[in-house]
């Protein structure tokens, strides 16, 4: 059996559905997110995990036990909030201290134990500073550090890095992996950042409308993407409208050259198909074995590590992301140019 | 710039007159129990007389009791509704203002009307009459209580701060006694300060449950016997809510520069 387990959870607020029918089995000592848009139920969902919610229907277990309507100071679960949610009055070994005070643990356990995740956290030298004198990035590592002090059965994370600037985001998200790696705590992570999802995580569970739409590896997720939203939601995809449709060999027509997709993976196609394929599948040039197209060069735009085209295929336009070198030859706007793509590159949807 | 300049120092002149001039001349006419001279005499006589310090006495003891009551009362019910009943929040806001609009003499006499009979007669017993004397105060103080109670709860983050408490452990109690009650120690003094500004002045509920035991009842009784007195009794009495207001005001400026450090960086 699963170590965190929900069974048919759902949430409704009224009229409205926030959770519909969510299944999900967590292994101990694994990192999953929840990654969706503002009004998926990500953040529902983990409130429910940690108490804050209480299902409408469905069943939470924890290690094996019954905690769908136990109240969140039974539970044993750390949180980590966005806001940070540092206690203003306390000192920053006060703030860390505070759960195992709450327990009644001995003194000397909590001043030990504080001192340790702050060598964790490699904020020693705070200790005696009051949360208004750290950074945001301190702060939220501090808030960290609080929530694993009382040894939590398992860490929730609600958008923990989205009030932090771009630089910090990144160090600290490599932070809190390196920190759950280290402890081997199994992890729930809410978040709308993909790249965040994608680099952090064991499993991603990728939410719409309340429902889980996939749940799977970042690769699986990214590169098998099981739903037009899954596909969408996550990193850049192109869609382009396809006729004269061979699902049995695998072949179409997008603006009047033939195209052959992979057609090995079982997906539903619409009734209005449509080829899906990432930018960055793309080359400029020909290769064996791959689809060749003609287009014209519409936009040319740098982005740092990638230039972006935008490429007219004679009705449909697509986007093909190169990797930027220094000595690069790009393509100009107006271009004739021929662009190739693996067959197993590209779906329909 | 120099027309603007004029009328704004004008202004501010007229408004400064409007209050100092009534002061000053109270003052003056506070000074002059001696004949022809200028002294202290009214203030020694005030300071000389027992029935000074036992009212002052007795209106503390009220003014702290009714700042407990009012503090145990009011920050766990506006915390309760700022986290759990935010529809309820406007309600109540309106409720905690009816003392503005109901007389404290209707107050008193509901009190004693509803309090003097069968079941409770508190009015029989000294004690009960204090009981009731509080209750009357906590009733008359609910605005300025329940308005810092709130602008302090509004200034954190109540649900973030209880639901991280709830998550590291902690019960109801801790939460309010550890979390809450100290996060608004600002919002406390000022309510409190307020409250035993309005207390220690009060005359109407005082004199008809207490009498001469309020300080305000004695303040009007010195107003109506004692010249010389009741100016520098009236001076004595408006100094006291300064200084209560001065301390507001220093506990207010300490938290201001705390939430200027505090800001996003």
């Amino acid at each position: 059996m699963a170590y965190l387990s929900l069974s048919n959870v759902s949430k409704v607020f009224g009229a409205t559905i926030a959770v519909e029918d969510f299944n999900l089995e967590v292994e101990k000592s694994e990192f999953v997110s929840f990654l969706g848009p503002s009004g998926c139920g990500k953040t529902t969902t983990l409130r429910m995990i940690g108490g804050f919610e209480m299902p409408t229907t469905g069943v939470i277990s924890l290690d094996q036990e019954d905690i769908t309507y136990q109240s969140p100071n039974q539970r044993n679960v750390g949180m980590v909030f966005q806001s940070y949610a540092l206690f203003p009055n306390m000192t920053i070994g006060q703030n860390i201290g505070f759960g195992l005070q709450a327990r009644k643990s001995p003194e000397k356990e909590i001043k030990q134990k504080v001192n340790e995740m702050l060598a964790l956290v490699h904020l020693e030298k705070h200790i005696d500073k009051y949360p208004y004198q750290l950074s945001g990035g301190q702060q939220q590592r501090i808030a960290l550090a609080r929530a694993l002090a009382i040894n939590p059965r398992v860490l929730l994370l609600d958008e923990p890095l989205s009030a932090l600037d771009a630089k910090i985001r990144v160090e600290l998200r490599l932070e809190i992996r390196r920190i759950q790696q280290a402890m081997g705590i199994t992890t729930i992570y809410v978040t709308h950042d993909q790249e965040e999802a994608l680099m952090l995580s064991d499993r991603v569970v990728v939410m719409s409308q309340g429902r889980m739409e996939q749940i799977g590896t970042p690769a699986e997720i990214y590169n098998y993407p099981s739903t037009e939203f899954v596909a969408q939601f996550v990193g850049q995809l192109n869609l382009l409208p396809v006729t004269q449709v061979d699902k049995v060999n695998g072949s179409c027509v997008l603006a009047g050259q033939q195209v052959k997709f992979d057609h090995s993976f079982n997906r539903t196609i619409s009734e209005a198909p449509r080829l899906a394929i990432r930018p960055e599948e793309i080359q400029i040039g020909t290769g064996e074995g791959r689809n060749t197209l003609k287009g014209r060069v519409e936009t040319v735009m740098f982005l740092g590590a990638v230039v972006r085209l935008r490429i007219d295929l004679g009705g449909a336009v697509l986007s093909a992301d190169l990797f930027n070198e220094r000595n690069i030859t790009l393509p100009r706007a107006g271009d004739d140019v021929v662009i190739s793509f693996p067959e197993h590159s590209c779906w329909l949807i | 710039m120099k027309k603007r300049s004029f009328w704004s120092w004008l202004w501010i002149a007229i408004g400064t007159l409007y209050f100092i001039l009534p002061l000053y001349s109270t003052f003056d006419f506070s000074l002059r129990a001696r004949k022809g001279v200028l002294s202290f005499l009214a203030y020694e006589r005030i300071f000389k007389d027992p029935n000074f310090w036992s009212t002052i006495e007795f209106s503390l003891v009220i003014a702290i009791f009714t700042i407990i009551v009012s503090i145990l009362l009011v920050v766990p019910t506006a915390y309760w509704i700022r986290l759990r009943l935010p529809k309820l929040r406007v309600m109540v806001e309106f409720i905690s203002m009816l003392p503005f609009v109901v007389p404290a003499i209707v107050l008193v006499f509901g009190l004693i009307r509803v309090f003097s009979g069968a079941p409770f007669f508190l009015t029989n017993t000294y004690f009960g009459t204090y009981v009731l004397l509080v209750a009357g105060y906590v009733v008359l103080a609910l605005p300025f209580v329940f308005r810092a109670v709130d602008t302090g709860l509004a200034a954190i983050d109540v649900r973030s701060l209880t639901e991280a408490a709830q998550s590291l452990g902690a019960n109801w109690g801790t939460i309010i006694f550890r979390v809450i009650f100290p996060n608004l120690r600002v919002a406390i003094l000022s309510s409190a300060f307020l409250t035993l500004a309005t207390v220690i002045g009060e005359y109407t509920i005082a004199s008809f449950l207490v009498g001469i035991k309020g300080f305000g009842p004695y303040m009007s009784l010195i107003g109506q016997n004692k010249t010389y007195e009741s100016s520098s009794l009236a001076i004595i009495s408006f100094l006291l809510t300064w200084a209560f207001m001065g301390m507001i005001q220093l506990f207010n400026r300490g938290k201001a520069d705390t939430s200027a450090l505090a800001g996003a960086r």
